[in-house]
């Protein structure tokens, strides 16, 4: 543990707990509006501040997030008005923006060696000040994901609704896509631009498996990417890599590992599957005497709520405990 | 003639003026002029294609629209009443991944609340009361995706309950229904026509909404054409002039029509 002596690892564990928990929250309403690509794309046109702040000399955190939120704010206009239906619009500004900063660093003669810490994330490069900035811009991203929750929920579930209730509708999603630039860039230093869009995703699509219900999966996933951004900083201290890598690496392990997890969850027999409708006739069913296994709740078979009672699948059949013997449904 | 111009005078809950939309330069609904009467019972019919859902649409604002549009005597543009509006769009346009069927009905209450604030207890019970009266309160807690076409559609009747609307604007709302399903919403329909609010539908036939619907508005090629006589839309006539007559109701026109 001689590592939480250092002050860089101090400030790179706190620096990445803020991403961690900041980059699903958000995340969360990109994945929504099935924009799960658009954070990638945002890193990409971070590069561009990245690159303008070398080429100006300036601190490259403000200037990143200018650019990324300005391009993020273009972006969403431009698709509200439907004219960048395809997303070959988009692909050409984030490349652009990606191509932009490499020469931009280039003219500045820092190279692709120099932008490879904002890339890929860089413990080292965090400084007192950036964390100050981290802390705050995070703490921003993390009052409106969780604040205006019902608002934003409602926004990208069903816009049209959310219309005809009187929510604002283009400033609530002008407002998701800046705190995503905001977030993408504040992550520049711990995960790296490239991989920063992983932990706006990866952790929500793990959520979404383990919770049920909106607002149980948004704090779920922010806990995933809290877990997976400590123990990947950590780990990187150890294995002398990247940090970003080792957290997606692991964000993408506890997805797989929730595969398994929310089988056990979805299997529980307080939640049967329903089939059928409560009026129905019930069908002539066919008898089975002969059955050695007694089904019930925890049992390895798909529990099906039908008609007032519970049915077990078995063999491509649904079995129902009726007096001494089964009825096949 | 068209069938609105028969209606008696009385506060308007909708009215509209040669109203038209253009979506990608073609016409898809053409100089359209109607009035409803706030407690009015009204459906929208016409075939696929026909306008109807576009001219709903547009009655909310929801497109671009010329002419005139407006809800409760005041111009859509200026309209900020939102609260009286209960919308339920098609079932297909929802994205939702985990949420729960009650966070879905909840969402039709954030007209009354404001930002960054908690629900109140006026709002959990009105939440309540809305999965109540579409017979969810046992499903509040399931995700809505996994809930059968049915449950979905009552789910959306609920969020659109939850604001305590004075309008009903409902798209379709027998779509891929049960029969089962189909009686309950019509049920929900009586108590909220009973009670004073206004139903709009659009439809694709009367159904189990024959005998709550007071007037059709037929809508042909995105115009709204006098009804002409199809035996599909017939049957429960004489329930509707029944079940009217025992209303108070200023206005009895456009039974004719049905």
């Amino acid at each position: 543990m001689d590592w939480l002596a250092l002050e860089f690892m101090q400030r790179a564990l706190l620096a990445a707990v803020i991403t961690g928990v900041t980059a699903p929250a958000i995340g969360t309403y990109i994945v929504q509006r099935r924009l799960s690509l658009l954070g990638d794309g945002l890193g990409h046109l971070a590069v561009a501040g990245v690159g303008l702040a070398m080429l100006t000399g300036a601190a490259p955190l403000p200037l990143a997030i200018a650019v990324c939120v300005i391009g993020a704010v273009g972006i969403e206009l431009l698709r509200e008005s439907g004219r960048a239906h395809g997303d070959v619009g988009l692909a050409i500004i984030f490349y652009g923006g990606l191509a932009g900063g490499l020469l931009l660093a280039a003219f500045a003669g820092q190279g692709a060696g120099a932008l490879a810490g904002y890339l890929f994330g860089s413990l080292l490069t965090v400084g007192a000040a950036d964390l100050w900035a981290i802390a705050v811009l995070g703490a921003v991203v993390l009052l409106v994901a969780i604040g205006l929750m019902p608002q934003l929920f409602a926004v990208s579930a069903d816009e049209p609704f959310a219309r005809t209730i009187g929510l604002p509708t283009r400033w609530l999603n002008i407002l998701v896509v800046a705190l995503a630039a905001i977030t993408v860039t504040v992550s520049m230093r711990t995960v790296g631009l490239l991989l920063v869009s992983a932990l706006m995703v990866v952790p929500v699509a793990t959520g979404t498996q383990l919770a049920t219900g909106f607002r149980a999966g948004l704090f779920v996933s922010m806990g995933l990417g809290a877990t997976a951004a400590v123990s990947g900083t950590i780990g990187s201290y150890y294995l002398n890599t990247a940090p970003g890598a080792l957290i997606v690496v692991i964000a993408i392990l506890l997805f797989a590992a929730s595969w398994p997890v929310s089988r056990l969850l979805q299997g529980r027999p307080d939640r049967p599957i329903e089939v059928g409708s409560p009026d129905d006739e019930p069908l002539p069913e066919q008898v089975t005497e002969d059955h050695p296994h007694v089904h019930g709740p925890g049992c390895e078979h798909v529990a099906v709520e039908h008609a007032g009672h519970i049915d077990y699948v078995h063999d491509g059949h649904r079995h129902a405990a009726h007096g001494d013997h089964y009825d096949e449904h | 003639m068209r069938l609105t111009s028969e209606q008696a005078p009385g506060p308007a809950a909708i009215s509209a003026a040669g109203l038209g939309v253009l979506l990608g330069g073609v016409p898809i609904v053409r100089d359209v002029d109607l009035a409803i009467t706030q407690g009015e019972a009204v459906a929208i019919l016409g075939n696929n294609g026909s306008g109807k859902t576009t001219l709903m649409r547009a009655l909310l604002g929801l497109v671009p629209h010329r002419g005139e549009v407006e809800l409760f005597g005041t111009r859509l543009e200026d309209f900020r009443d939102w609260n009286k509006l209960g919308y339920v769009p098609q079932r297909s346009g929802i994205l939702v991944q985990q949420a729960t069927a009650r966070e879905v009905v909840a969402s039709g209450r954030l007209g009354h609340r404001r930002a960054f604030w908690p629900e109140s207890a006026a709002d959990k019970q009105a939440i309540a009361d809305a999965l109540a009266a579409v017979d969810l309160t046992e499903r509040a807690r399931h995700r809505f995706v996994r809930l059968s076409g049915g449950q979905q559609q009552r789910v959306l009747i609920a969020r659109a309950l939850a604001s305590g609307a004075q309008l009903m604007l409902w798209d379709e709302p027998l779509a891929g229904v049960d029969h089962v399903t189909q009686q309950l919403l019509a049920d929900v329909a009586r108590r909220l026509i009973a009670d004073g609010v206004t139903v709009v539908m659009v439809l694709h036939e009367l159904g189990p909404f024959a005998e709550v619907i007071d007037r059709t508005i037929f809508v042909q090629d995105g115009r709204v054409v006098p009804h002409t006589p199809d035996p599909s839309h017939h049957h429960g006539g004489h329930e509707i002039s029944e079940l009217a007559a025992n209303r108070p109701r200023p206005h009895q026109t456009g039974l004719e029509a049905l």
